[in-house]
């Protein structure tokens, strides 16, 4: 068993990333999720001797993290929506060069410069692209401190195997709250050279060239389908749901990340008064598991889709489940977490006419 | 192709081993293809070409990693010199340098430009200064002259509308971060091997760890200033040189090397 530490979700990231043995952090403060950095400040040069690096802006953050991730070392960085939202060209960049690359959005409510408060309202912008063109990022959804740490090995294990930036999508109150976490033991930092990393070009290779442009289109069209082709194979291989009390269930509720927790709690009230409630969480929201939806479609009688927005996933949940189910949504904005009863209340309301 | 190639017994002068046989996308007479031949000439002297990753601009130099036989990465535009730093800071042991115009990096990237010679991150900045958006056709830049007539100033920069052109060199030699400051250019051959020099000067130093140095050639557009070559480099002397004095800024003091 990992050593056992009570820990705030931002700072069981930045372990995270030490110990995943990752090589290089480069971000920019925002709240909620500064302790990232701040943490990483404190602990990892001399623990391992990862480089840590405060950015002038988020703009020039993701582009040093494209700078390192293109030496084949393994980089993160993390920020909250509007410091994202100035990533994403780089992201862009990132994703057509293929540079593996981690990193984390500690989701604020907004628009604009919104709240400080937690959100989900940037679950479009992480899962359809966010940046212009064609692209995907992996997309994770914790749903507890024990995955905000998980998810940074595996979120560095997906990066590299598919050559792919990867985010986890977290939110404001993962980020802030405490909970008891099993860490993983110390992953050495990797002496390996990717064979595509630009480091300085040997007499024996080839040069390596990290670039996203193609002036010609025929190539660059070659370049989206090999793009579009990774995509379609990481969503053959890659999909991570949890579904709970599904099977016989008459209704599912569904959600991702810390709303998944407030429906399970909602799950219960319902259950107990007799109405048998499933769940289904998505873990990667990219790829979506749609099939989880699709196999209950016809066998219950109505999904309950719940996010701390207005209603993005619910295109997800939607195309999942095809209309052979009603579909109906509560979402909360601008910072605001539903409460259990709340949306127990939303449910009744949706479904049972008011009372259970 | 080597193989069939007659070597002439008197060869005093041949195309430098980094710079690849390929034919170049820029126009006649353009500066950047001189720059492109030292810059490689640098590395092969120094025998740095397994060391060396450069990173190009987006502008007229987008694809220089198609004429040199190093490892480059191709920055989103004015980000250069932060993917260079990034690259730096995770291989502080190898040679990095950004290749950077005047819109790329005194206009769009001067965030990155300034924090970058600020933090005085061990790379060499090589800063094309031409006063134009040569690869967007001719528009404004910020280093376009009091005056000059661009595509987005067709009656000349009117500086109280469109502000003053800015001397990045001088701005960033202020900077306790930079260690080697200076502005060449290479429209004569005395003045290519000056800027050579500087280039060479610049790797060296890098391996001193002392801080950033900055090199700014002053170049020119025969396209889009709707000259000839000669003619402008002849416009080069009479208007740029005048406003972007030739010479080191700032040099590392004797005691030190």
């Amino acid at each position: 068993m990992g050593e056992l530490k009570l820990m705030k979700g931002n700072e069981a990231l930045a372990e995270a990333a030490i110990r995943a043995g990752a090589d290089a952090y480069f971000g920019y403060p925002i709240t909620p999720q500064s302790e990232v950095l701040e943490y990483l400040a404190n602990h990892a040069e001399k623990r391992t001797g990862m480089v840590i690096l405060q950015a002038e802006s988020e703009i020039a953050a993701i582009n040093m993290i494209y700078g390192a991730g293109g030496t084949g070392k393994k980089v993160m960085t993390s920020s909250s929506s509007p410091g994202i939202s100035l990533m994403q060209e780089g992201l862009s960049y990132i994703a057509c060069s293929e540079i593996p690359c981690l990193l984390a959005n500690v989701v604020r409510g907004g628009p604009g410069l919104g709240t400080i408060q937690p959100g989900q309202s940037d679950y479009l912008q992480a899962t359809k692209g966010g940046g212009h063109g064609d692209y995907k990022l992996i997309v994770l959804a914790p749903a507890s401190i024990q995955e905000m740490v998980d998810f940074v090995k595996l979120g560095f294990d997906l990066a590299f195997k598919y050559r792919n930036p990867v985010m986890i999508l977290t939110d404001g109150v993962l980020g802030q709250m405490m909970e008891k976490v099993e860490l993983f033991d110390q992953i050495p930092r990797s002496k390996e050279i990717p064979r595509w990393a630009t480091v300085g070009k040997p007499p024996t290779r080839e040069r390596n060239i990290m670039t996203s442009l193609n002036l010609q289109p025929e190539p660059m069209e070659k370049h989206n389908e090999h793009l579009q082709a990774k995509y379609r194979e990481i969503e053959k291989n890659e999909v991570r749901v949890e579904t709970i009390d599904c099977d016989g269930a008459d209704y599912i509720f569904t959600a991702f990340g810390l709303t998944a927790r407030i429906c399970t709690k909602a799950a219960q009230l319902a259950k107990a008064k007799g109405i048998k409630v499933g769940l289904i969480r998505p873990i990667t929201v990219y790829p979506f598991p749609y099939e989880a939806y699709a196999k209950y479609a016809t066998k219950v009688k109505g999904f309950f889709d719940v996010e701390m927005n207005a209603g993005q996933m619910l295109e997800d949940v939607k195309l999942g489940v095809l209309g052979k189910a009603p579909v109906e949504f509560y979402g909360r904005m601008g910072g605001m977490i539903p409460t259990p009863e709340e949306v127990f209340k939303a449910f009744e309301e949706k479904f049972l006419g008011g009372k259970a | 192709m080597s193989d069939t190639m007659q070597v002439a017994e008197n060869l005093v002068y041949k195309k430098p081993k980094t710079l690849l046989d390929v034919a170049m996308h820029y126009c006649p007479g353009c500066g950047h293809s001189t720059t492109h031949k030292i810059l490689c000439e640098v590395i092969d002297e120094l025998n740095i070409q397994s060391e060396v990753v450069g990173v190009a601009p987006v502008g007229c130099s987008v694809i220089a990693y198609n004429y040199l036989d190093i490892d480059m990465q191709e920055a989103p535009h004015g980000r250069a010199s932060a993917v260079a730093t990034g690259i730096k800071r995770v291989l502080p042991e190898k040679l990095v340098f950004s290749y950077q115009g005047d819109g790329d990096l005194a206009a769009i990237g001067t965030g990155e430009t300034l924090h970058t010679c600020n933090r005085g991150e061990n790379i060499l900045i090589i800063f094309i200064n031409n006063g134009i958006y040569g690869m967007t056709g001719g528009q404004m830049a910020p280093t376009t002259l009091e005056n000059m007539k661009s595509t987005t100033t067709p009656f000349g920069r009117d500086v109280k509308k469109m502000g003053y052109p800015i001397k990045m060199t001088e701005l960033v030699a202020h900077l306790p971060g930079t260690y080697y400051v200076t502005r060449q250019s290479v429209h004569t051959p005395a003045n290519v091997r000056k800027t050579k020099a500087a280039i060479k000067k610049g790797f060296e130093y890098q391996r001193l760890n002392k801080g950033t140095c900055f090199i700014e050639v002053v170049s020119n557009c025969p396209s889009n200033w709707k000259m000839t070559p000669i003619d402008s480099n002849k416009w080069l002397v009479e208007n740029m040189l005048p406003f972007y004095p030739l010479g080191d800024i700032k040099v590392p003091s004797k005691e030190e090397n």
